[in-house]
């Protein structure tokens, strides 16, 4: 599916919520739900600096497309990423830089995005472009 | 006379507002206090009757305002019972009144070698400015170090104090832990070696009476939006003799006595550290925030907001699993603790959305929460516009998230 269709399909879930708790709770439920990143890659190295919460992001290529893998030692903080990385895994390196993932604000998670936000969602978002930068310049430079 | 809570709610609009359809609990007060009417309305009295520039006019509205401006300044005099008014420098906050003392007594009295002592409870305030002088002087900082309960410790205290450190600097009232510091025997023991003390009271003067000349300190800053008044303003207060040893801070107007392109001499005291406009209609609502503490009483503040953390300690301590950081017994204004299980920023994300205004973090004390351990805590401050309902409210607030993440 493609980055804006998937971000459309969230915007249409989270439209059923009327209380900020429901919203988080549906967070919290999906954060749960995210699959272990592999122990290897919960290293400094995959650490994403500046977060409240601590972050790792991981990122493999494969037929042209970028799979990320994360997890984080808040719940909340998973829930988010589980909403990036399904709106930004198993896309093409092009598809990912020019994301502009409008859905954050239109789902209320607006506040995350401040760059003085604890959980840096902004950080998080960074982080997974530069991935899809490093990975269109291998990609061109191995053609 | 106890303070009745809700009749001091009325003055505090701010207070009664919903916040993602719930009512609002306002327990940030360490980071900063809401602003009663009578403050705002000195505000805009200023603006609407007296602004003018101070101090040079010859016209009738600068008189006026120079003459509150500096009322204000004897009434904070009188407020933390310093000897003369010129030993009040109006400053922006806490953390420029450290700076100025860190960069002027580092110029004159810091060299090669020298020492200066910090304690582990500090906000980054109090050391990054003391770290600029250390860098530029080759001069060293230490650290006094405290107990797992949040405590300083008196003897480690004692035996650093050598013929090496040129100033101590340090808090009155711990910002993320609470807890009381026993400055008075810290500067007392201190001065037995000649050695000042600089006293970071921003988390003090809220909660209770400060005596400037009974502690014996030698630099008492605090901020006037932490104790009720408005954001911008803030006090250094120094012994007389340190003001008139140290070089100025900033140049500029209102610092001056005469200026030619060969040499300026400086003005008197207090002005010779008040270089430009000064903020006059911020000071006039600081004046206003102390004729808000001092019609309360501050023993009556003090002796109501302990009952708060008295209540709110015994409270949170029923919930399965909590800890409170920090566990002094002596304590002001300031309940830290951390929830089992659940990462704090998890918990604290779910009670903004409940209505509840609190800090999750390092509360700008990094080395403290190294030397605990912890990367952060929970905190709720509590003013005196503070009630039990709202404890009981945030308790079980706390037992409410603590389900979504079962």
């Amino acid at each position: 599916m493609a980055i804006i269709d998937i971000e459309q399909t969230i915007i249409e879930e989270f439209s059923h919520f009327e209380d900020w708790l429901d919203r988080y709770n549906y967070l919290i439920e999906m954060g749960k739900d995210l699959p272990k990143i592999d122990e290897r890659f919960r290293t400094d190295q995959y650490l994403i600096a500046g977060c409240q919460s601590r972050v790792w992001l991981q990122a493999d290529f494969a037929d042209g497309k970028i799979i990320f893998t994360a997890d984080s030692d808040a719940v909340i903080t998973k829930g988010i990423v589980t909403l990036l990385i399904r709106v930004l895994s198993n896309q093409r390196p092009d598809d990912v830089l020019h994301a502009n993932l409008g859905f954050v604000d239109t789902i209320g998670l607006r506040e995350h995005l401040s760059p003085t936000r604890s959980n840096g969602l902004n950080s998080m978002i960074k982080q997974m472009k530069l991935f899809a930068l490093a990975f269109k310049t291998k990609e061109q430079s191995s053609k | 006379m106890a303070l009745d809570p809700l009749k001091i709610r009325i003055d505090f609009p701010i207070l009664d507002q919903m916040i993602y359809k719930r009512s609002l609990v306002y327990f940030d007060n360490a980071a900063t206090t809401q602003k009663p009417r009578q403050v705002i309305n000195a505000i805009d009295k200023y603006y609407l009757l007296q602004n003018s520039n101070i101090h040079r006019g010859v016209h009738y509205l600068s008189q006026m305002a120079t003459q509150a401006y500096e009322d204000a300044r004897v009434h904070i005099q009188h407020f933390i019972n310093a000897r003369l008014s010129q030993e009040i420098i109006y400053t922006r906050g806490t953390t420029e009144s450290i700076n100025l003392v860190a960069s002027s007594f580092g110029k004159k009295f810091i060299s090669k070698g020298d020492t200066i002592l910090v304690s582990n409870l500090e906000h980054h305030s109090n050391i990054v400015p003391w770290q600029f002088v250390c860098e530029e002087k080759g001069a060293v900082l230490k650290v006094i170090p405290i107990n797992d309960e949040g405590e300083i410790l008196l003897d480690a205290y004692t035996e650093m104090l050598d013929e090496k450190v040129k100033i101590v600097a340090v808090t009155h009232v711990s910002n993320a832990l609470g807890t009381i510091v026993p400055v008075k025997e810290m500067i007392r023991l201190a001065h037995l070696k000649n050695i000042p003390v600089l006293i970071d009271g921003a988390q003090s003067v809220a909660h209770f009476q400060v005596d400037v000349q009974d502690l014996d300190a030698d630099f008492f800053c605090f901020s006037g939006h932490k104790m009720y008044g408005p954001m911008g303003i803030g006090v250094l207060y120094g012994k007389e003799h340190w003001l008139e040893d140290l070089p100025p801070y900033q140049g500029g107007g209102e610092m001056i006595k005469d200026v030619t392109f060969e040499k300026t001499t400086y003005n008197d005291l207090p002005f010779k550290f008040e270089a430009g406009t000064p903020n006059v209609c911020d000071a006039l609502g600081l004046d206003a925030a102390l004729t808000y503490m001092q019609n309360l009483g501050l023993s009556e503040i003090y002796g109501y907001e302990e009952e708060l953390l008295h209540f709110a300690t015994a409270r949170l301590l029923e919930i399965e699993g909590l800890k409170i950081i920090g566990t002094s017994p002596q304590k002001a204004g300031v309940i830290s603790f951390l929830p089992d299980g659940i990462h704090p920023y998890d918990l604290g994300t779910i009670l903004d959305k409940l209505g509840f205004a609190l800090r999750t973090g390092n509360h700008c004390a990094q080395p403290l929460m190294h030397r605990l351990g912890i990367q952060g805590t929970l905190r709720a401050s509590f003013a005196f516009y503070n009630t039990k309902e709202e404890i009981n409210r945030l308790a079980e607030g706390i037992i409410t998230a603590k389900r979504m993440f079962d």
